[in-house]
């Protein structure tokens, strides 16, 4: 019952609260591109990567009480933080949902220290990761050449990728 | 003439319930339709188990992806032809996009592809690039045709203009099925102008804007949208009839990966239980060969796949009611527990169901953006964004609507028989 509704939740546990909607959209679908198990759906969008089955997710648990919602207003822009309230960690309980691996909770920490732009490029690399990497570079400059990942960046995303990867087989 | 600009000796038309006519001069798409791959459209129906509530439903995503292939025309033969802000080179592009858009649907699409994991949009790539009769076709236009198509489709395009015409809060996509499935399931909303909108329709920088005295059937195409997914798209019925489906697809996998010995070995679908199927099989699945097991499986000594089965292929759905699981997933540990008891399996014949829409959503800076908003340009060239210009929009603007749903089988709870006590205690429950 639910299970992929609880293991966001647990998702958002592990990271002890998410700021940004686009940085919870990118940790997933980094998580999901390293084979840890979620099954929502991602295309191609305005950011990179994106689930609108996730959004709706979120959405429908912050509704139940299981997530909660922070509006936080920055500005020129505002931002939503996400944190896993009691209810939801009873439901995770009650949906009975593997507890979340070392690798995963090492995995979850170290997307959340990076900032949303790094995330969005590392996320877009993933995307195209099917390409040869001069190609998936080449894309990446085609897609998002507005936001204009410097050489270092990028090298920066890839050796990222390989921590991460390097992680899940350590634990 | 290179095959890119080859057009039929005699233009082609195919006659069409919604637009009358489908009009045909590319050679290209000529081809294309002739292709096995998109041939095979044909045998999958466009609104999947819809057909068991509106039995009109019956249309396929063969004549939906015709249908999108000619408003996409229209618009770039008659609205977009000579406009400065218009790449005419693209019409190749954009046209095969549109009539390949949704080229990676398998059988039932949604349950087909929510028990065995799948992406259709991952395989509409993979059959415009693998070793495939599409794929051949669009190679004699140019060696990188078949990638532009799929990154058009996949929305990773550089051109914007020629995504948002295939993939934006206003697009052909949209337009047709509209269109398509209100005249098939005979229900009287989803109807528009689609006309006045393909006239005010103006290609600007990297999108696609909207006239603003065009501004009212746009408002009446949002409301049909509006109404369409809460009448028909999400309808109860066709839920529960589409429960059941993937219900069928858990057991047969289930018993697959338990060693259970099928009556009638279902090859089809070997590849599907052990995760090794290939492009071919995947191409050799139709909702004719899922309906010839489901039909089989009516007689298989399991008795959960054989009732499953009975009841789609008969018609004989799920009971729902409304259900709140915020309020409520306390007692869905109930009904579990008491279903296990009665000795009816909770995992197959207890589910719960979420449906939810959001009509038409705006951008708001500094957030992930779920859709691109419907821009209308102003008499004086400013560019306005829809619900700022419009109270009917405005009123229906990021406002979700969700429903949620418990699926039972009634029939297993009214009959007579052991268990009634437990059983009546579950009916009550469920009220």
């Amino acid at each position: 019952m639910l299970e992929e509704h609880a293991k966001i939740i647990q998702f958002i546990g592990a990271a002890d609260g998410i700021t940004g909607r686009k940085k919870l959209q990118k940790m997933v679908y980094i998580a999901k591109k390293l084979d840890y198990p979620y099954k929502e759906k991602y295309e191609f969008h305005v950011y990179g990567p994106y689930s609108h089955e996730l959004t709706l997710r979120v959405e429908e648990l912050c509704n139940m009480g299981f997530l909660q919602e922070e509006r936080q207003d920055k500005g020129s822009y505002v931002q939503y933080k996400y944190q896993m309230t009691d209810a939801g960690e009873h439901f995770t309980q009650m949906a009975q949902v593997e507890e979340a691996t070392p690798a995963l909770v090492a995995c979850i920490d170290q997307m959340k220290g990076k900032s949303s732009r790094f995330l969005e490029l590392v996320s877009t690399l993933l995307f195209f990761d099917h390409l040869p990497k001069e190609d998936q570079i080449e894309k990446l400059h085609a897609v998002k050449g507005k936001l204009n990942f410097t050489e270092e960046e990028i090298a920066d995303a890839y050796e990222f990728v390989m921590n991460l990867m390097n992680m899940r087989t350590i634990h | 003439m290179s095959y890119a600009t080859q057009k039929l000796s005699e233009e082609k038309v195919f006659k069409d319930p919604v637009h009358r006519y489908i009009h045909v001069r590319d050679q290209v798409i000529w081809d294309v339709i002739g292709s096995k791959e998109f041939q095979r459209l044909r045998r999958i129906k466009q609104l999947g188990t819809t057909y068991l509530v509106f039995h009109g439903a019956e249309h396929s995503r063969f004549s939906h992806s015709l249908g999108v292939y000619e408003i996409v025309r229209r618009i770039v033969d008659d609205s977009f032809d000579g406009r400065p802000e218009w790449d005419a080179s693209e019409r190749l592009l954009v046209l095969c996009a549109a009539l390949l858009h949704d080229l990676g649907h398998g059988p039932f699409s949604h349950a087909f592809e929510n028990v065995f994991n799948l992406d259709h949009e991952e395989f509409t790539g993979k059959i415009l690039l693998g070793d495939t009769e599409v794929n051949e076709i669009l190679k004699r236009v140019s060696k990188d045709f078949p990638q532009k198509v799929a990154d058009v489709i996949g929305k990773t395009y550089t051109n914007k203009q020629v995504v948002s015409l295939i993939s934006s809060q206003i697009d052909a996509d949209r337009m047709d099925y509209l269109q398509r499935d209100a005249y098939f399931t005979g229900v009287s909303y989803g109807h528009f102008d689609m006309e006045r909108i393909l006239r005010v329709m103006r290609p600007r920088e990297d999108q696609i804007v909207i006239k603003s005295s065009g501004m009212h059937a746009v408002e009446d195409y949002i409301m049909s949208r509006y109404q369409m997914y809460w009448q028909v798209y999400f309808h109860p019925v066709s839920r529960s009839a589409e429960v059941i489906l993937t219900k069928i697809l858990h057991r047969a996998k289930a018993l697959s990966e338990s060693g259970y010995d099928f009556a009638q070995q279902p090859t089809h679908f070997q590849g599907f239980f052990d995760g090794t199927f290939t492009l071919n099989e995947y191409l050799a699945l139709d909702e004719g060969v899922l309906l010839t097991y489901f039909q089989l499986w009516i007689t298989e000594k399991d008795p959960i796949l054989a009732d499953l089965s009975y009841r789609f292929v008969n018609r004989k759905l799920f009971q729902y009611i409304e259900f709140d699981l915020a309020k409520d997933y306390v007692k869905m540990k109930e009904l579990e527990l008491l279903f296990k008891k009665a000795g009816i399996d909770p995992e197959y014949y207890l589910v719960f169901d979420s449906s939810s829409d959001l009509p038409y959503d705006f951008y708001r800076p500094g957030e992930e953006g779920e859709r691109i908003p419907i821009h209308l340009l102003m008499p004086s060239g400013e560019i306005r964004e829809l619900s700022r210009e419009s109270d009917v929009v405005e009123a229906i603007s990021g406002k979700r609507r969700t429903d949620h749903k418990l699926y039972f089988p009634e029939d297993f709870l009214t009959e007579d028989g052991k268990k009634k006590a437990l059983k009546k205690q579950i009916l009550e429950l469920l009220k």
